[in-house]
């Protein structure tokens, strides 16, 4: 897009700024829209396995129910609690809010349509999700309340906790695809058995996509690992004294994590925008339908686990990520990378 | 252009936040101008084409010892009353430390204003074509092989020293055996009694 507006006259530098903005914004504004529409999705389902109707009165069949909540918190007084630190405590609903759109900027709907196609692309959505975690940090920290506080601390905790064995399983694509290029990734998984496009079809990293399936709920602090937001005992955790535009933030944050993460999903495992089979009719479908199509199916897959799977103790949590998923995960690079070594990388010399 | 507004723009936040970390009161603060500053030296390195250290700056320590930091500092109960008391006694190290490092400063730029430096490229040769990731570790993996694995088994003792001096055999605890419970079913667990109305149940 840069050369077509240095076609019309501008300077690089413009063209390159104008360009770049542009791509932001066609992520950022549909994303926006898309987790609008995903709470709504995601409160159907929910309500469709508790046998209820869920929201059905805004808009036909209640498709407007999200536009009407941001309107209520939009129109909602902002209340900053007498003792908490003012700036720390507005600045932690944006951090959220940033970090949740920013990793966008390396996922690929297509063949080159992606905003920043860099080398670095995997660590770059790692690094960006180690820094989801101040949010919630500071906005517990700043809150200068009990409930946020402990809630800040156990997400600290499990958030660490699960980026280390996310970090083996991604070490684990990223072998078997050579590259951190997420289009390269993608691109690495046609063609399975001579028909089938995607990693989870290999059952070397099968167990992998299942496993990351499971850390990307808890990264998220999604049900079943929702203590960060566990009702029962903290109230709204972190959340508890935020209130407006501040909250709605941390909800939009929260569920544009969730939609990354299903993509990030379907990305590494089950071939991004490839069609699910190598055959040629189904090419003609635009690349872009098929990761939407992927993303939705995992969405629903958070939202059954979210219905159906009653909340972890935190030891439990704690026990799973590092005395199952950590060994498990760093044998399987073991695994992963011998299998390479003796195969594609010229067997044993 | 966009590259010197930019070079300008990080290098400013990074000696502004690095400043502001010793400066502010609050140690929490403190460690959030700390973080600050390693997120824009991130952006320095990008700058300098070096993207692979860069993600690495963030995702060990944005992503990981800073967080484990904000935790212990959150955590502590500080009198800062008694932190400033210090002050005076320190000053004199600390000053001999500030005096070390500007005459290091003053040094390295003595030297590269004399000339390029050739020694890296004489001790370890790169393809310019290979990307970051793939020269750092066809270099690290090959040449510095045993200086890796050294500084993999110092971590490794570290943590194992770390555990050794923390941990400790407590009396009275009754650890959970999770194969235990999961081979427990409810016909183990639940029985169903008829009893009659007015007695005790005997368990």
């Amino acid at each position: 897009m840069t050369a077509f507006f240095q076609n019309l006259g501008l300077p690089f530098e413009g063209a390159w700024l104008l360009a770049t903005i542009i791509g932001i914004l066609v992520i950022a504004l549909p994303l926006m829209l898309a987790v609008a529409m995903i709470i709504y999705a995601d409160r159907k389902i929910w309500a469709a396995m508790a046998l209820r109707r869920g929201p059905n009165v805004v808009g036909p069949f209640g498709l407007l129910q999200s536009f009407a909540d941001g309107a209520k918190v939009f129109l909602q007084e902002t209340i900053i609690p007498s003792a908490a630190n003012r700036a720390l405590f507005l600045i932690a609903p944006i951090i959220t809010f940033t970090v949740a759109l920013i990793a966008w900027a390396v996922i690929p709907f297509q063949v080159g349509v992606v905003v920043a196609n860099i080398n670095v692309g995997l660590l770059y959505i790692l690094a960006i999700s180690s820094l989801g975690v101040y949010g919630i940090v500071l906005s517990g920290w700043a809150s200068n309340s009990k409930y946020p506080f402990y809630s800040a601390i156990r997400a600290s905790a499990q958030m660490i906790s699960y980026e280390v064995s996310i970090g083996f399983i991604l070490v684990c694509v990223v072998l078997w695809a050579g590259s951190f290029n997420l289009t390269a990734i993608v691109e690495s998984q046609k063609g399975y058995y001579g028909f089938l496009n995607g990693n989870g079809f290999n059952p070397l990293l099968f167990p992998m996509a299942i496993m990351f399936l499971i850390s990307a709920m808890a990264e998220t602090g999604r049900a079943p690992f929702d203590l960060t937001e566990a009702e029962s005992e903290l109230v709204a955790g972190y959340q508890t004294e935020y209130s407006s535009m501040a909250f709605a933030l941390f909800w939009l944050g929260e569920y544009a994590n969730v939609i990354l993460m299903c993509a990030l999903n379907a990305i590494l495992f089950w071939g991004g925008y490839l069609p699910p089979l190598d055959w040629a009719p189904l090419y003609y479908v635009p690349g872009i339908l098929w990761l939407f199509a992927k993303i939705l199916f995992f969405f629903f897959v958070f939202s059954w686990v979210k219905a159906t799977v009653p909340r972890y103790r935190y030891d439990q949590l704690m026990r799973l990520g590092w005395k199952i998923f950590l060994p498990t995960s760093l044998f399987f690079v073991f695994l992963v990378s011998g299998f390479l070594m003796f195969t594609r990388y010229g067997g044993a010399q | 252009m966009i590259h010197v507004i930019a070079f300008y723009l990080f290098a400013t936040i990074v000696v502004c936040s690095g400043a502001l970390t010793i400066l502010s009161r609050n140690p929490v603060h403190s460690v959030l101008w700390l973080i600050l500053a390693f997120f824009n030296a991130a952006g320095l390195m990008v700058l300098l084409g070096a993207e692979f250290i860069a993600m690495l700056l963030v995702i060990v320590y944005v992503g990981a010892v800073a967080v484990l930091f904000l935790f212990v500092v959150m955590m502590l109960d500080i009198d800062f009353a008694e932190l400033r008391a210090g002050f005076v006694d320190y000053l004199p190290f600390g000053m001999l430390i500030a005096l070390v490092l500007l005459a290091e400063i003053v040094l390295g730029i003595g030297i590269w204003s004399a000339g390029p430096i050739e020694l890296a490229q004489r001790a370890a040769p790169v393809n310019p074509e290979l990307s970051n990731i793939q020269a750092i570790g066809a270099l690290l993996y090959t040449r510095y092989i045993f200086l890796f694995e050294a500084a993999g088994i110092v971590l490794l003792v570290a943590m194992i020293g770390a555990i050794v001096l923390t941990h400790r055999a407590r009396g009275g605890v009754r650890p959970q055996n999770i194969a235990k419970q999961n081979r427990r079913r409810p016909q183990d667990a639940v029985r169903n009694v008829n009893q009659p109305v007015g007695q005790g149940v005997e368990l």
